[in-house]
């Protein structure tokens, strides 16, 4: 690298996310195993692999729902696993996002979709109604979901519904990074198709970082500008989402990939 | 007469020892749940067990004991505690706020100004204010401990969202020297503005859950509300029908089958004072004076 690089680089933003020889164990267990990536803003990541090579362990480290073993996060700089549980819940309730593959995790089911979108509000501070109820019925209609249905439960929703009121939830305070884990999961192809659509254009709109977490090579083909392939906890491929998929170098990922075709 | 199989106040000195330090770490950081062994007591979790140990650490031999019940001294709970206390302890008691040292209550606050010379019991159910919209005891801790209380917000924004206004009219979350989040135990709201700043120490004991909090005197107690729709301290709009009182809280007593209701003063003794002072209501007896 040349010194004008160099200055050109520090000139530019920097990552923001950036992970270091991050490892998870359950006892002997290998849960996800020395993993390293930046992530850079706007910039969205997939995460692929089989059931059980450490997908949601990983993305449990990053979000800070889980203490990793080993390893560095650094979010825009700051350690998220060194820093203090209070700095580490603000983080996640301002700048993060997450986006569970079951609405249940991530809804309050006895509280109406207004009360689900208005919460973060609230626990940043907002005390005026009028205000809160605003914010939630313009975030509904950005899910599109109707306003109409703003006191009603999420129980009362169908699956796809659910999972925009726990995007229109996350979002309305304007996040920078949102992790998802199998966020179309359990949804017919058809529904599926339509989320992805939303997520898309929220995610371009807002300037949105996202790791999203998935079995489905659609889904980050369509979604992801970047791909980790992880395999028994460790990360066996990673480039251009397009590049990975139409020239996979790993045999795994060559398998992964076929079998896809086959479907 | 005392019963002398008990100790005196029936509880062992260890136990009272125990809870005392409990209140003491309660009027230390005012509002926080100190976790405390509640002690089976004689008689069922719903005759207020919590109010009743926290009772029996404050009592002394010179106390005298009230026990209110909705606002009233002669309901069977407010007679059986009243009762114990008498057998167990020997103290004397009262109807009378003003006579009284120590007051155990359930659902209301009396009207009569408290002062500095009396403690106030309250019998809580639930001591959680978080526990409506969030079951997991890990996490509420969670919550006081880092302040996290948007949550509370959130059961405001479901009542007014549901009917116009909030609708909350017992145990209304207050939040107390800034700090923590509580519930006041299920008094009406309207008793809120008298948890703020009162002269007498407010203890709060929870058997069935093992809590006890408490407010020293002239602590600041604010009731949650919203800009746009703030609290109020609402009650039935009438005065008393038996002393006329207009600024007390009432309760609506229905008379007959035919629709007839009058309205009087929840708290018994501060009517019948009134009563005895001359007052009179829309319904009071023309000679009865
Ligand atoms: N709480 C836990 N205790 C013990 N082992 C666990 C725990 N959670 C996950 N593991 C193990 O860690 C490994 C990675 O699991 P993880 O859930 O991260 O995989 P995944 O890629 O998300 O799988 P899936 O696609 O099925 O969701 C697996 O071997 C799993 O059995
Ligand atoms: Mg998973």
């Amino acid at each position: 690298m040349t010194l004008f690089d160099r200055t050109l680089s520090q000139d530019a933003e920097t990552p923001l996310l950036e992970v270091d020889g991050l490892t998870k164990r359950y006892g002997a267990r290998i849960g996800c195993a020395d993993i390293s990536f930046d992530l850079w803003p706007g910039e969205v990541l997939g995460i692929v692999g089989e059931s059980g090579s450490g997908k949601s362990t990983l993305l449990s480290c990053l979000a800070g729902h889980l203490e990793p073993g080993e390893g560095r996060v650094l979010y825009r700089g700051r350690d998220t696993v060194a820093m203090p549980e209070p700095a580490r819940r603000l983080l996640s309730r301002t700048e993060w996002a997450f986006v569970h593959q079951n609405p249940r995790d991530g809804l309050r089911m006895g509280v109406s979709a207004g009360g689900n979108v208005g919460e973060r509000l609230m626990a940043v501070g907002a005390r005026n109604y009028g205000t809160i109820r605003a914010a939630a019925t313009d975030w509904l209609g950005r899910v599109e979901i109707a306003a109409e249905r703003i006191d009603d439960k999420p129980r009362q929703f169908s699956g796809g519904m659910q999972q925009r009121l726990q995007i229109a939830r996350n979002l309305v305070t304007g996040p920078r990074l949102i992790f998802m884990d199998e966020p179309t999961g359990g949804l017919d192809v058809s529904v599926q198709a339509r989320l992805l659509d939303l997520l898309r254009g929220l995610v371009r709109e807002m300037g949105l970082s996202a790791i999203i977490v998935t079995h489905d090579l659609a889904v980050v083909r369509l979604l992801a500008d970047r791909l980790m392939v992880m395999k028994s906890g460790h990360v066996v491929e990673s480039g251009l989402t397009d590049q990975v998929l139409d020239d996979p170098q790993h045999a795994y990922t060559q398998l992964l990939v076929s079998s896809v075709l086959q479907v | 007469m005392t019963d002398q199989a008990y100790n005196f106040a029936y509880l062992d000195e260890a136990t009272k020892r125990m809870i005392r330090r409990a209140i003491l770490k309660g009027l230390a950081v005012p509002g926080y749940q100190v976790p405390f062994a509640s002690r089976e007591m004689p008689m069922p979790y719903g005759w207020g067990t919590g109010g009743v140990q926290v009772t029996a650490a404050c009592l002394a031999p010179e106390d005298i004991l009230k026990v209110i019940d909705q606002g009233a001294d002669d309901t069977t709970n407010a007679v059986s505690i009243r009762k114990f206390f008498e057998r167990t302890g020997g103290v004397e008691t009262t109807e009378h706020t003003a006579e009284a040292t120590l007051i155990q209550t359930r659902h209301r606050i009396p009207e009569h100004p408290l002062t500095e010379d009396q403690i106030l019991v309250y019998q809580v159910p639930i001591p959680e204010p978080l526990r409506f919209l969030e079951p997991r005891e890990s996490e509420t801790r969670k919550m006081h401990a880092l302040q996290e209380y948007g949550l509370m917000h959130v059961k405001l924004y479901e009542d007014i969202a549901r009917h116009g206004a909030i609708a909350t009219s017992y145990a209304y979350p207050v939040k107390v020297e800034g700090r923590y989040v509580m519930d006041p135990s299920p008094i009406p709201k309207f008793d809120n503005p008298k948890l703020s700043g009162s002269p007498a120490i407010q203890l709060f004991g929870a058997g069935r859950e093992q809590r006890i909090y408490a407010l020293p005197p002239y602590t600041e107690v604010v009731s949650l509300d919203f800009e746009d729709h703030p609290f109020e301290p609402s009650k039935a709009d009438h005065a008393c029908d038996l002393c006329g009182a207009a600024e007390t809280y009432l309760d609506e007593v229905i008379t007959d089958d035919r629709g007839g209701r009058m309205f009087v003063c929840s708290d018994t003794d501060y009517c019948t004072g009134r009563q005895a002072a001359g007052h009179r209501g829309r319904l009071s007896p023309e000679d009865a004076a």
